[in-house]
């Protein structure tokens, strides 16, 4: 993709998603909603992502060759 | 002057220690200013509040590990930047970033009569259809015209990837719009 293409492409996109001018407010006050957010408990992980644990940590003590492979996609 | 440096440094160690007080000062002076960054990112009012609401969240549980000498709107921005890039991760590529009315998305002012509304939407598409690692980089660096540099700091990233991200994005924006036969 040379210069004068990529600039082309460039034109193309401002004109398809034009750029926010200045420094839009939000349409609501948000503190009382960062506070509720502060005071609500944070949410607990699913069952299932401790079932997905309990299966991998099995699955290393089982076949522990396994673990660089993990390792790797990690 | 200097009243107001010490009292912006205390407003920051207050902070820092877990006054909601100081808290509340930092999120009245900043909000505006995370509110429009994340708007530039996901383009939608709405999503954008709640964005900033997760953001001011996040920005209090990780009071403790806030370094002054970053500054607050650095830090603040870059928290911001990953709130939105998970929101975009977890959103259909096909009902983020559609034109929304409340913006005025369709044609700008200074439109290119030779680009036809479709194509437009087209484009907007594909972007849309782009990994959002490399949207967010060309939202920011292309679209919204942000300094690489800021862009760079937003995303935790270097400069030179951030060029490459774009770089990337813009290529495969180029091949989405080729194979629906339009040539930028």
């Amino acid at each position: 993709m040379n210069a004068r293409n990529e600039d082309r492409l460039k034109r193309l996109l401002q004109e398809a998603l034009p750029r926010i001018e200045g420094e839009p407010e939000p349409g609501r006050d948000l503190w009382p909603a960062v506070l509720r957010r502060l005071d609500a408990q944070p949410a607990a992980p699913p069952w299932f992502d401790w079932a997905l644990l309990a299966g991998l940590v099995g699955f290393v003590a089982f076949f522990p060759a396994s673990i660089p492979v993990f390792l790797y996609y990690l | 002057m200097e009243n107001g440096s010490s009292g912006a440094a205390n407003q920051l160690d207050q902070f820092r220690q877990g006054s909601v007080a100081a808290f509340e000062t930092l999120f009245r002076l900043h909000r505006r200013s995370v509110y429009a960054w994340i708007l530039r990112i996901v383009r939608n009012p709405a999503a954008a509040e709640d964005l900033t609401i997760e953001t001011f969240y996040r920005i209090y549980r990780a009071h403790a590990r806030f370094q002054p000498a970053r500054g607050f709107e650095a830090w603040a921005r870059s928290i911001a930047t990953h709130a939105a890039l998970d929101w975009l991760r977890a959103t259909h590529p096909e009902s983020a970033l559609l034109p929304d009315p409340a913006l005025e998305l369709a044609a700008p002012a200074t439109a290119d009569p030779a680009v036809s509304a479709e194509i437009r939407v087209k484009t907007a598409q594909a972007f849309n259809r782009l990994p959002p690692k490399l949207r967010i980089a060309a939202t920011l660096a292309v679209v919204e015209e942000q300094p690489q540099k800021e862009v760079a700091m937003a995303l935790g990233i270097s400069v030179a990837a951030v060029k490459l991200r774009v770089f990337r994005g813009l290529r495969l924006l180029r091949k989405d719009l080729e194979r629906q036969g339009i040539t930028p």
